[in-house]
């Protein structure tokens, strides 16, 4: 397989509380054969797409970076949930929503506006649709045979699907693909597209943590070992309530591509 | 331009598509916690009963999970409408709902730096 190279955006948690998610993702990628080549400058996406359709200044940190992944003519990468849902977002209202388009362009006063041209791809959709889980698979040299495992999807890869496209939002099967292409079982359990709480946690922590408990003995229940998510702040959240060991997707592909050890 | 007109501006909103199924109220996850619920919420709207939505608790309960928006058969997406109430409301001086002297306290020694940006997008201009 030739080299190849996306733009890649880590954004704020992955360069601080969750730099694994970060390091175990550049380090599979090198082990699958492509590069994620990280942005000049980026900014923060701001967490949370801002749905104010009058809301222009919250975006440009996010448009910035969507350029300068056009400039460089590459995709753009994000492993985050809520980066990638925040540059998913952006991107559709730059190609499709003419005020936000003609004002975001107005004030970035680019020599070519920017129209959402850039495409704007999750890690895991790299994995499924550039590389292929059966292409994974012939490279996994540390099967994660005999564990059980809960994909948690939480709502930011998934919805509002009209604008992700990611995956079907009420029966995605993505994570699982995935479980399965490094060796391990996935288990399927109805709480895995609920949502965590977000960032409600930050004052009203028992809301939050009734909603994890519901997810995680729901994933318990099915006998699963453990959950995996894309996601920071799912995983605070997920691991208040002290169930089932909350694991980065990234951390597990990099024990099964047995490059895990190179992390540290 | 009156208040209704406001929220309808900000959330790019027509309430009036709402056919009252309630899937938005089966589907949300902060149910229990809403005084006023997301198909209530768009019924409010439309009464022109902006007030009462302002004074609720569920505009600082909705998470943005975005269930109700997926889920909509008519694409009111209620969620819009809470989070423009709430707009109006933080853009308000005094009216956060989340400031920095608070923070301090709410730290642990694994808060996500996620969390953090979120809330103030959320919660206070």
């Amino acid at each position: 397989m030739s080299e190849m190279k996306f733009s890649y955006y880590p954004g704020c948690t992955l360069r601080n509380k969750a730099k694994d998610l970060d390091e175990y993702a550049r380090r599979s990628a090198l082990a699958l054969g492509f590069e994620l080549v990280e942005l000049e400058d980026w900014q923060c996406c701001g967490g949370v797409y801002p749905l104010g359709a009058d809301e222009i200044a919250s975006k440009l940190p996010t448009v910035r970076a969507l350029n300068n992944a056009k400039e460089k003519s590459q995709d753009l990468v994000a492993v985050c949930s809520a980066c990638y849902h925040v540059l998913k977002r952006v991107n559709d209202d730059m190609a499709n929503v003419a005020d936000i388009q003609t004002r975001a362009n107005n004030y970035m006063g680019l020599e070519e506006p920017y129209t959402g041209e850039t495409q704007v791809l999750h890690f895991l959709e790299v994995l499924r649709d550039r590389i292929g889980f059966e292409e994974l698979k012939k490279k996994v040299v540390n099967p994660l045979t005999g564990r059980k495992i809960g994909a948690y999807y939480g709502c930011l890869l998934l919805r509002p699907s009209a604008v992700l496209a990611f995956d079907d939002p009420e029966n995605p099967t993505i994570l699982e693909d995935f479980i399965r292409a490094i060796g391990a079982e996935p288990v399927v359990y109805p709480y895995r597209n609920e949502c965590c709480g977000g960032y409600i946690s930050i004052k009203d922590k028992e809301a939050s943590e009734k909603m994890c408990d519901r997810i995680t003995e729901s994933a318990a229940g099915f006998e699963a070992d453990c959950l995996v998510t894309a996601c920071p702040l799912c995983k605070y959240n997920l691991n208040k309530s002290g169930k089932l060991p909350i694991i980065y997707f990234t951390e597990l592909l990099a024990e099964a591509l047995g490059v895990k050890e190179d992390v540290q | 331009m009156s208040a209704v007109e406001r929220i309808k501006e900000i959330s790019g909103v027509n309430p009036l598509k709402c056919m009252k199924c309630g899937k938005c109220s089966a589907s949300c996850p902060s149910f229990d916690a809403m005084d006023i619920k997301p198909h209530q919420f768009v019924s409010y709207v439309i009464n022109d009963d902006v007030e009462a939505l302002a004074n609720s608790k569920s505009a600082w309960k909705c998470l943005s999970c975005f269930a109700c928006i997926e889920r909509c058969p008519r694409d009111v997406q209620p969620g819009k409408l809470i989070d423009a109430a709430r707009q109006m409301l933080i853009r308000q001086r005094g009216q956060e709902g989340l400031s920095p002297d608070e923070i301090p306290a709410l730290l642990d020694d694994e808060t996500p730096q996620q969390l953090l940006m979120s809330a103030f997008r959320k919660y206070r201009r």
